[in-house]
């Protein structure tokens, strides 16, 4: 596939991706500051979001599963999730965040455990995508082809 | 742009999620602003060169920036971090001798009385996260006003802690003595009576 080519279809993908709402403007705004001087901001930010939010998930596990659940540590888990996919602009992750929130502050337990469910369906499925986007900028790259910069009014 | 003899200004950011410290320094670094990034208030003041006690002695003479090895014109720190909130952090700044230092807090939760309390306390801004590179445009005129109000804090410094001997000189060549100097002169050398 020549160069052209591969940058159709990265920014065909990633327009998706804003319209089934898996990003929103942040992740535009994280791309823009990916340059010459800063050429892996983007892959070095993500590969944060996927180490914390991991790490967080199975936190959040263990929280749910006690016998006596501790609401505050949950809510402060999903706080810190919340902050971190609002950071890279994983919209359907914080909204899911916010979600969750709302139960831990009810202090419900079998709400909060759906909602555990979903936030980590939300989560890998923006990993994937996120994977997916990466590696079609990396093969544009490789070929010796630029990213191109997506414009917001589509 | 930075002048040429003009040192680039230092942004002391402190969040404790290191996503979030990433991106504030990209950020930063991207308006051409020195960055440093600490995960915690406690570790903001021991950069800061503040120490605990040192919060709790509002008469700490000025010069500002005495303490630290790297000057740092601005302070920017998440509000909620575990120990040492924001606020505690803006609080502890402005009760020390770096009271003039500029802090601008940041918070993902857009909760009106919280950043009242905030502003009342000395911050110079507030900023909704995710923060944007078009907020962060509001930092260097804070710190220019700072770092003038500084230049000539110092310039009166410098002529009230005058050496004995440039105060002698100055006093021959001028016959009316402010109290400031008189007293300076006293303390220093007494021999020295006209």
């Amino acid at each position: 596939m020549e160069v052209g080519q591969m940058q159709r279809r990265l920014v065909d993908y990633t327009k998706t991706l804003f319209m089934e709402g898996f990003l929103d403007a942040q992740f535009l705004q994280l791309q823009q500051l990916q340059d010459e001087s800063n050429p892996d901001f983007v892959v070095e930010v993500v590969s944060l979001f996927f180490d914390d939010s991991e790490k967080l998930l199975n936190d959040l596990s263990m929280a749910l599963d006690q016998p006596n659940v501790d609401f505050k540590k949950v809510d402060a888990h999903v706080h810190q999730l919340k902050g971190s996919s609002s950071s890279i602009g994983a919209q359907r992750v914080k909204n899911a965040c916010i979600a969750f929130r709302n139960f831990c502050e009810e202090q419900n337990i079998d709400a909060t455990l759906r909602c555990l469910q979903q936030v980590k369906h939300e989560y890998y499925l923006v990993k994937n995508k996120l994977e997916t986007l990466l590696r079609l900028e990396q093969q544009i790259v490789a070929a010796g082809g630029s990213i191109p910069t997506i414009e917001m009014g589509f | 742009m930075v002048m040429a003899g003009e040192s680039q200004f230092h942004v002391l950011a402190v969040d404790d999620s290191i996503i979030d410290r990433k991106i504030i320094q990209t950020l930063l670094k991207t308006l051409s602003y020195q960055v440093t990034t600490v995960d915690s208030g406690a570790k903001a003041l021991e950069f800061l060169g503040l120490h605990q006690d040192d919060t709790t002695n509002p008469n700490t003479p000025s010069p500002p920036n005495n303490h630290q090895e790297v000057e740092v014109n601005l302070v920017i720190t998440d509000y909620c971090m575990p120990g040492m909130t924001g606020y505690d952090l803006l609080k502890k700044i402005k009760e020390s001798s770096l009271r003039n230092m500029p802090v601008v807090i940041m918070s993902s939760e857009n909760v009106p009385s919280r950043i009242t309390r905030c502003l009342e306390e000395g911050a110079e801004e507030f900023f909704l996260k995710p923060v944007r590179l078009s907020d962060l445009s509001k930092l260097r005129p804070l710190m220019l006003k700072t770092k003038l109000k500084d230049q000539n804090q110092k310039q009166e410094e410098k002529a009230a802690f005058q050496s004995p001997k440039l105060q002698q000189v100055e006093q021959k060549q001028q016959p009316s003595n402010d109290d400031k100097g008189k007293a300076i002169d006293e303390g220093l050398s007494p021999e020295k009576k006209n």
